[in-house]
């Protein structure tokens, strides 16, 4: 079965469904409401019943049959009264304001256990026979309940009370109830009108934005109204992810450019040295060593792209069986006793400082290269650029991390390019003379990744200081 | 000596067994694993240069069952991979030495005259000589000439793997895992550093050079 097409809306939807619960619900509440007011007042008729017989009898025990005919007589005349009616043993109606009533009732003794039909005098005035169960129930004629009370004498004593009082109070609710119910329908139209509406041409709206973004036009961005609903912070994270996604999109293009730069560059270089050795002199010595160029050209390529293959390894995720429980102090000790012959020959006295062992659990070989490249890193920036150049390494664990900082006072990185700095091949404009990949922070950054830790730049006034932050033994899982 | 090369890239296999034969080594070439297996198995190899992507028998698997036969001649692995753990599951598989393409060509060969002198020489000498550098690997002393020198504790594990390979071409790369530990490449020429310096203290003052600079591979260290 195929739902109209109105129907496929969410809003239409949800309007029909609380329609349809709110409609039961009354429906219910409706019902449990009529059956307890029906069952109190049938106890009040009772109760009223009761006492007129008590009082009757009361009547008849002081002036017996001619006393309780005159009673009955003038309660009968009453406006609203109960119904009575005094019979004799046979059943023929002597007094009382019934004037027929369904066979069988006067045979009964106490309570009629179900309402019967009955005519008063002065209803049709017309004296019709008394109505078959059939005809009373038909046309309604009045129904009532009543109290049979056989007297000494064996007469018998009928005080009965009309029951269309709870008959009109069922027909008054079932207005009511049909009544609220249309109401109902009604309002759930006009919800779904203004409200679904409004709801569907805002997600339409989104959908139409998300479109056009999707076309190709990364730049836009989803319409926020000034409400701050839903819809609105839908929009807004929405916003958010296309933000992100066109930061990662601006930095990929970024690298590609990087890539076209760092690694064309040396390519260029390497074609016109052999172009240029194979057009030049027939010198074997020069052409000798015009090869010997190429292939450390090549060798530098090489470097650069087993750097980008590893970062996108180690970026691709941990792996628990590559690490193990090794000591920081004796990694830094052996990366210190690496460097520091080149640091001496460069003017950069290098200096470690470390308390005592740090077991972290990590891979020895990727620390030691993450490292090594920013202890290198620190020795190229600082050489020559401070009066006394010095880099020194230490080892500081801190709640829950331990840190190897690295801090050297050479000129550092600008506070506003310290984030940029660790981005693949991003080589800031003032080190790109200096040889390299332009790789080392980012590898670092990731083999940090790697370790669920973190690299931070900072300034060391002067200088940069580099943090390589692991989450502290126990931590880690 | 008498090496089999187990690759399948045609063009690469070809270049290499050229080289090798320069070099003056008897090379047969293996194009997949299950013949690779089957001609080391039967052969008389020295040295076995296997790569780790092959058709029909994966080299790993190639290493494994020659070690599970008994085959003991030592095994270089080649392997374009670049993973945190290659090396790690190449040694472990049975080889001997593992070597990530691309790589020098001078690497290879230092490597290889390495690995057939190491499956050579079952004994292990207390004294390394050469000319008049004397290093007693007992009692942590270098002599030359007769005359003490004093090295640091690194200094003197970098001149043992010299003078342990004496006469053969060392790179850096094999330098820093063998004397270091470690299998990275540092971007500066820190292996150059630490062997100027070492060269600085073993030659000073004597008139013969020792520690020879090969240009384009490495190092070597050679009396007279």
């Amino acid at each position: 079965m195929r739902l109209p097409a109105i129907m496929k809306t969410t809003a239409a939807r949800l309007s029909a469904l609380y329609l349809l619960l709110f409609g039961a619900c009354a429906v219910l509440l409706v019902i449990y409401m009529t059956s307890i007011s029906v069952r109190i007042i049938a106890a009040q008729n009772q109760e009223t019943i009761q006492e007129e017989a008590r009082n009757l009898a009361r009547a008849y025990e002081r002036g017996g049959i001619p006393r309780l005919v005159r009673v009955v007589e003038q309660r009968a005349r009453q406006p609203g009264a109960n119904l009575y009616l005094i019979a004799d043993p046979n059943g023929r109606i002597l007094s009382g304001n019934v004037e027929s009533l369904q066979p069988g009732v006067l045979e009964l003794e106490g309570w009629t256990q179900r309402p019967f039909a009955y005519e008063r005098y002065g209803d049709n005035g017309l004296g019709q026979r008394a109505p078959t169960p059939e005809t009373a129930r038909g046309r309604l004629a009045h129904t009532a309940m009543a109290l049979v009370i056989r007297l000494p004498n064996r007469m018998i004593l009928l005080v009965g009370r009309d029951l269309g009082e709870p008959e009109r109070f069922r027909r008054v609710v079932q207005r009511a109830l049909i009544l609220a119910l249309a109401f109902m329908g009604i309002g759930a139209f006009v919800i779904w009108f203004f409200v679904g509406r409004a709801a569907l041409r805002r997600i339409d709206s989104i959908s139409a934005a998300s479109q056009r973004i999707m076309g190709g036009d990364l730049s836009g961005r989803l319409p926020v109204s000034a409400a701050g609903d839903e819809f609105d912070r839908l929009s807004d994270n929405l916003n958010a992810m296309l933000t992100r996604i066109s930061a990662l999109n601006e930095g990929l293009k970024q690298v590609s450019d990087n890539i076209a730069h760092d690694l064309k560059t040396p390519l260029t270089r390497l074609r016109q040295r052999a172009e240029s050795a194979l057009a030049g002199s027939k010198d074997k010595a020069a052409l000798r060593e015009a090869l010997e160029a190429a292939i450390a050209e090549s060798d530098q390529l090489i470097r650069t792209f087993n750097a980008i293959l590893m970062i996108s390894r180690l970026e691709a995720g941990y792996s628990a069986e590559s690490t193990d429980r090794i000591d920081l102090a004796g990694i830094i000790a052996d990366v210190a006793e690496l460097y520091e012959p080149v640091a001496e020959e460069r003017g950069v006295a290098l200096k470690t400082r470390i308390a005592g062992p740090q077991t972290v659990t990590a891979n020895r070989e990727l620390v030691a290269q993450a490292l090594s490249n920013v202890v290198d890193n620190a020795i190229k920036y600082c050489a020559g650029h401070a009066t006394a150049p010095a880099v020194s390494i230490a080892l500081e664990k801190t709640e829950g991390e331990v840190r190897i900082v690295i801090a050297d006072n050479g000129p550092g990185i600008p506070a506003g390019d310290r984030k940029r700095a660790t981005e693949r091949f991003v080589r800031l404009e003032a080190s790109r003379s200096q040889p390299g990949s332009g790789l080392g922070l980012s590898l670092a950054r990731a083999v940090m990744t790697f370790h669920r830790g973190r690299l931070e730049l900072a300034d060391a006034d002067p200088g940069l200081k580099v943090a390589m932050i692991f989450p502290a033994a126990g931590a880690a899982s | 000596m008498k090496i089999l090369l187990i690759e399948d890239d045609r063009e690469a296999a070809d270049y290499l067994e050229r080289a090798l034969n320069e070099a003056g080594h008897t090379t047969h070439v293996a194009g997949d694993g299950e013949t690779g297996f089957t001609l080391a198995d039967g052969g008389d190899y020295d040295v076995l240069i296997v790569d780790r992507m092959l058709p029909r028998r994966d080299g790993l698997s190639v290493v494994a069952g020659l070690r599970a036969r008994g085959q003991r001649m030592p095994v270089l692995i080649l392997s374009a991979l670049g993973e945190v753990d290659d090396r790690v599951t190449g040694l472990k598989a049975g080889g001997d030495d593992y070597l990530t393409k691309p790589f020098a060509l001078s690497e290879l060969l230092a490597r290889i005259e390495v690995l057939n002198r190491r499956a050579g020489a079952g004994d292990v000498e207390t004294v390394y000589r050469a000319g008049d550098l004397e290093l007693d690997r007992l009692s942590h002393t270098v002599r030359r000439a007769g005359r003490e020198i004093a090295l640091q504790p690194r200094e003197f594990r970098l001149l043992e793997y010299l003078m342990r390979h004496a006469g053969q071409v060392v790179t850096r790369t094999m330098l820093l895992e063998n004397v270091w530990d470690y299998h990275f490449d540092p971007q500066t020429n820190v292996i150059d550093v630490h062997v100027s310096r070492l060269r600085g203290k073993i030659e000073k003052g004597f008139d013969k050079p020792l520690l020879h600079t090969v240009r384009g591979a490495g190092y070597m260290l050679k009396a007279g």
